[in-house]
C-alpha cells in the first residue's frame, strides 16, 4: 500500500509554568492510503496533539520541535503558512468532538459546508451544493436534499456530528482526523455516527486518524491501533490482534471489562425501603402540558445501588432534583422512611437534608476553587454535627483515609488535585454528612476509564462498609452493569422498565431497553457490522425512539 | 507575614505601583510637616515659574502649588477612597442579594437601579446636592450611591454566573443560609472582576468630583483637590504655563499606581484559578 503520511520522531512541546514541557516525546506515525489508524489513550496521552500535528498544526501555546512530518511526499514541518493553508481543509480535514460547539449557529449547514471548497477555489457554490446532497445521502442523513438548509440548532446532535463529517469530506481529502467524534453523544446516537463514518471512509477510500479513549469504539473503525500514554507509544498493532492479544500491561488494563459485580441478597422487603418516590410528575414551567417527569414510582432500599438509565433529555437528572427538593413536583410525593418530605428545599429541616447527598458529574464545578479540602470536607461536619477545631480536622483525616487520599491533601486547593482526586473529595464531602442515600449524577463520565474504575470500586467498598444506598444516574451501560443492583430505564420522562439488574438485562426486553443494550459497543471488531445487520433484518429504525 | 512573602515574589511592576501609592499615602498623612506653606496662604504673584521658594510655582491666586498638591492628596485620596469603598459595599451586597435570591427581590432591585441609571449621573448629582447642600459627607454619599448602580450591575452579573455552579447548589442542598452562600461561596470567586473594577471606579471618582467642582457643587474652595486645581488653573495653558499639568500629573500618577497593584492582584487570583 502506498504511504500517505509519515511522522518521524514527532516531538511537541507545550508552554506551561514559564518553560517548555514535552507533550509528545518522539512518536512515529505511519498512515497508508485508505487506512484507518486508531489513536487511543487517556487524557494527557497526547493523542489529540498528534492528530493536529498531522497537518503541522498545534494548539495555542504548543510547538512542534521535530523531526519530520511528510505528507504525500511533501515535508510539512517548517513549511510556510501559505503552503499549509492550501493543504489544510482540502487534503487533510478535521472533525472535532463537539459539533454543537464547532458550527456557527448563525449560518445554515450548507453554507458552512461550502466554505472550504469555495474558499480554496475548488468548486463554486452550486457544485458544492450538489456534492453536499450526495454526501449527506451517503451519510444516511434524513432528507438529504433539504437538510443542508437548516440551521445547526434545527438538527439533532447525531445529525450535526454527521453534518460535520460531511463538511470534512467536502474537498474529498486524503486524510480525515476524527477527534473523539462520538464522545459527547448518547449510545443510540453514537452507533449511527459510527456507522456513517465507517461507510464514508470506505466509499471514498479516505485515510483517517481516529482519536478516542474508548477501545470498544475504535475497534469497530480502525484497521490499526496505537496505544499512547504520556506522549509515548505503548503498543501498536493491527486492531484485531491488539484486542485478541494485548502485549503490554497498560493495554490489558484498558481492555479489561469492568468486573465489579458481586452477589448480594436482593430479596424485596418492605422495611428496608429508605426512599420511596410515589406517582411523581414534574415540569419546569409548572404546567400540566409539558411534563418532564410523568408518574414516576421508585423505591430505594438500604445498602443497594439503583441505576437510573436513560439518554439525555429522558428526565433522569430532573428526578434527582425532585428528590433533593430543588424542583418541587406537581404531583406525588417523596417519602423518606415512611414520612413524606416537604416538597420544597426551603421547608426541609437540616436533618432531612443531611440524609441525601449529591455527587456531581463535573468535579471541577462541584468544588469551590477558593476552598481548601479542609473547608470542603470540614464544612458539612461543622454544619451538621457542630464539630470544631482539632475534632473536625481529625474527622477530615479519617475521611481522607476512607477515600484513599494522603493526609497532606487537607491543605490543598481543588486546582492542585487531579480529576479523579477531586471526585474523591466530592465523595468525602457527601460522606461527611453520614447520609443514608447518595445521589450520584454521572460521577464517572468526565473521568478517564482507569480513574473511573477506581472511583466505582471506592463507591462499592464504601457501600459495603457503611450500608449507604446509591441512586446512580448514568447513560453508560457498562457502568450500570458493573455497579448496580437494580435498574430503572427511563425514556422521555417515563419509566419503561425497572427491576433487579439481572432481570432487566435478561430478555425479554422492552424494545427501548433492547435498543439501548444493543447500542453499547463491544470489544469485538465485528460488533458494529453484526448489530447493523441484525437491525436491518428486524427492521428497527434507529431514530424512531429518539425523534418521535 | 503572608503578605511579606507575597511581596517578595511580586513582579517589578507591582513594587513600582506600591511605591507610587505609598508616596501618596505618605503625603496625605504627614501633610502639615511636608508642606512648606499652609493650604490657603497667598505667597506670591500669580502663576510664578518654578523656583527654589516655590518648587512647582504658584497657582492662579498666587498660592504655592507644591503645598496645595500635598493638601490635595489628603482630600482627594481620602474622599475618593471612602466613596469607592462605600459604593462597592452597597453595590456588591445588593447585587449578590439579587443574584442569589432571584425572583421578586431581583426584579425590584434591578428595576430600581434601572430608574436611577436612567438619569444622567451628573445632572442627578447636581439635583441632589443642590437640595441637601454641598458638605463633604453629602458629596461622598451621593457619589457612592450613584456609582454603586454600576457596581451593582457588575456584581449581579458575575454572581449569577457563579450562582449556577454546582458547588453553590451543593451548599444550598446542605441547607446553608444566604449569607454563607454570598460570603463564602460567591464572593471569593467574584473577586477578580470586582477588584479590576475597583481600580477603574477609583479613578472615575476623581474625575467626577472634579466635574462637580467645576460646576461649583464639589469640594468647595479654598479646600484643595486635584480635580478642582486642574480646572482652576486650566486657563494657564493658553499662556504656555505648565501649572495645570501638575495636579493632572498627580491624578495620573496615583491612577497608574492603583492599577499596577490591581493588575498584580488579578495575576495572583488567576494563578489560583487554573
Amino acid at each position: 500500500m502506498t504511504e500517505i503520511l509519515r511522522m518521524t520522531k514527532l516531538k511537541i512541546e507545550g508552554f506551561s509554568d514559564e518553560q517548555w514541557v514535552p507533550i509528545v516525546k518522539g512518536v512515529d506515525v505511519r498512515l497508508d492510503k485508505g487506512e484507518v489508524l486508531g489513536l487511543i489513550g487517556e487524557s494527557g496521552a497526547g493523542k489529540s496533539t498528534i492528530g493536529l500535528a498531522s497537518m503541522a498544526y498545534t494548539r495555542m501555546g504548543c510547538r512542534i520541535t521535530g523531526d519530520s512530518i511528510v505528507f504525500d511526499g511533501m515535508e510539512l514541518f517548517g513549511a510556510d503558512e501559505e503552503f499549509l493553508r492550501k493543504i489544510r481543509g482540502t487534503r487533510i480535514a478535521y472533525v472535532a468532538q463537539s459539533a454543537a460547539g464547532s458550527f456557527n449557529p448563525a449560518h445554515r449547514l450548507i453554507k458552512q459546508y461550502a466554505e472550504a471548497p469555495v474558499q480554496h477555489g475548488i468548486m463554486n457554490f452550486d457544485e458544492a451544493e450538489k456534492k453536499a446532497v450526495d454526501i449527506y445521502r451517503r451519510l444516511l442523513l434524513p432528507d438529504p436534499e433539504r437538510i443542508g438548509y437548516r440551521y445547526p440548532h434545527q438538527v439533532s446532535g447525531g445529525q450535526l456530528q454527521r453534518a460535520m463529517v460531511a463538511m470534512a469530506m467536502a474537498c474529498t481529502p486524503d486524510i480525515i482526523i476524527f477527534d473523539e467524534p462520538t464522545t459527547a453523544l448518547d449510545v443510540t446516537t453514537q452507533i449511527e455516527v459510527l456507522a456513517a463514518i465507517k461507510k464514508i471512509t470506505r466509499e471514498f477510500n479516505t485515510a483517517a486518524l481516529y482519536i478516542t479513549h474508548d477501545l470498544a469504539v475504535v475497534a469497530q473503525i480502525a484497521d490499526r491501533i496505537m496505544v499512547l500514554r504520556y506522549g509515548e507509544l505503548v503498543e501498536e498493532n493491527n486492531a484485531r490482534e491488539i484486542i485478541a492479544s494485548p502485549k503490554e500491561e497498560y493495554t490489558r488494563a484498558l481492555l479489561s471489562v469492568r468486573t465489579l459485580t458481586e452477589h448480594k441478597d436482593l430479596s424485596e422487603s418492605e422495611k428496608d425501603i429508605i426512599l420511596d418516590v410515589r406517582d411523581v410528575s414534574a415540569s419546569y414551567s409548572g404546567k400540566q402540558t409539558d411534563l418532564v417527569l410523568e408518574d414516576i414510582n421508585l423505591k430505594i432500599r438500604r445498602g443497594r445501588t439503583v441505576a437510573l438509565v436513560g439518554e439525555s433529555g429522558s428526565g433522569k437528572s430532573t428526578l434527582a432534583r425532585v428528590i433533593t427538593g430543588l424542583l418541587p413536583p406537581l404531583k406525588g410525593e417523596v417519602i423518606y422512611e415512611g414520612k413524606a418530605l416537604p416538597p420544597a428545599l426551603k421547608n426541609r429541616t437540616r436533618e432531612m437534608l443531611r440524609l441525601a447527598q449529591m455527587i456531581y458529574q463535573m468535579p471541577d464545578t462541584a468544588l469551590n476553587p477558593r476552598h481548601k479540602v479542609r473547608m470542603v470536607i470540614g464544612r458539612p461536619l461543622a454544619f451538621y454535627f457542630g464539630m470544631r477545631g482539632q475534632e473536625r480536622d481529625n474527622r477530615v483525616y479519617e475521611l481522607l483515609e476512607q477515600i484513599e487520599l494522603p493526609r497532606k491533601y487537607i491543605d490543598r486547593y481543588p486546582n492542585e488535585l487531579s480529576g479523579g482526586e477531586k471526585q474523591r473529595v466530592c465523595i468525602a464531602r457527601s460522606l461527611a454528612a453520614k447520609p443514608d442515600l447518595i445521589i450520584c449524577d454521572e460521577p464517572t463520565s468526565a473521568l478517564d476509564q482507569l480513574v473511573a474504575e477506581g472511583i466505582l470500586k471506592l463507591l462499592q467498598e464504601l457501600q459495603n462498609e457503611l450500608r449507604v444506598s446509591y441512586l446512580f444516574i448514568t447513560h453508560d451501560l457498562a457502568t450500570v452493569k458493573a455497579i448496580s443492583d437494580e435498574m430503572v430505564v427511563m425514556l422521555k420522562g417515563r419509566i419503561v422498565e425497572q427491576g433487579v439488574k439481572k432481570d432487566v438485562l435478561a430478555p425479554p426486553h422492552h424494545e427501548y431497553t433492547e435498543l439501548l443494550l444493543s447500542s453499547v459497543p463491544e470489544m469485538d471488531p465485528d460488533w458494529l457490522d453484526n448489530v447493523l445487520e441484525e437491525r436491518k433484518r428486524k427492521g428497527i429504525k434507529m431514530q424512531e425512539f429518539v425523534q418521535s | 507575614m503572608a503578605f511579606l512573602k507575597l511581596l517578595r515574589q511580586s513582579p517589578l511592576s507591582a513594587r513600582i505601583g506600591l511605591a507610587m501609592i505609598l508616596i501618596n499615602v505618605f503625603a496625605a498623612i504627614f501633610t502639615p510637616w511636608i508642606a512648606p506653606y499652609t493650604e490657603t496662604e497667598v505667597v506670591g504673584d500669580v502663576w510664578l515659574e518654578m523656583s527654589r521658594d516655590h518648587l512647582l510655582g504658584t497657582d492662579h491666586l498666587g498660592r504655592d502649588m507644591f503645598t496645595r498638591l500635598i493638601y490635595g492628596a489628603r482630600n482627594t485620596i481620602a474622599i475618593a477612597f471612602i466613596t469607592t469603598i462605600l459604593s462597592f459595599l452597597v453595590g456588591i451586597i445588593c447585587g449578590f442579594f439579587a443574584a442569589t435570591l432571584g425572583g421578586w427581590t431581583d426584579q425590584f432591585l434591578s428595576r430600581f437601579i434601572d430608574i436611577l441609571m436612567a438619569f444622567p449621573t451628573l445632572i442627578f448629582a447636581l439635583m441632589v446636592l443642590s437640595v441637601v447642600g454641598t458638605s463633604i459627607a453629602a458629596l461622598i454619599v451621593v457619589i457612592a450611591l450613584l456609582d454603586s448602580t454600576r457596581v451593582y450591575r457588575l456584581s449581579r452579573a458575575v454572581a449569577m454566573d457563579i450562582e449556577v455552579m454546582e458547588y453553590v447548589e451543593a451548599a444550598r442542598l446542605r441547607g446553608e443560609g444566604i449569607w454563607w452562600i454570598m460570603r463564602r461561596e460567591i464572593l471569593p470567586n467574584a473577586m477578580p472582576p470586582l477588584v479590576a473594577e475597583f481600580g477603574l471606579r477609583f479613578c472615575f471618582v476623581f474625575l467626577f468630583i472634579a466635574a462637580l467642582s467645576f460646576l461649583g457643587l464639589g469640594i468647595q474652595p479654598p479646600t484643595a483637590d486635584w480635580g478642582g486645581m486642574v480646572r482652576e488653573n486650566a486657563g494657564a495653558i493658553t499662556f504656555g504655563i505648565l501649572t495645570p499639568l501638575f495636579p493632572a500629573g498627580a491624578i495620573a500618577f496615583l491612577t497608574v499606581g492603583v492599577n499596577l497593584i490591581v493588575d498584580w492582584f488579578l495575576h495572583i487570583a488567576s494563578g489560583l484559578k487554573d
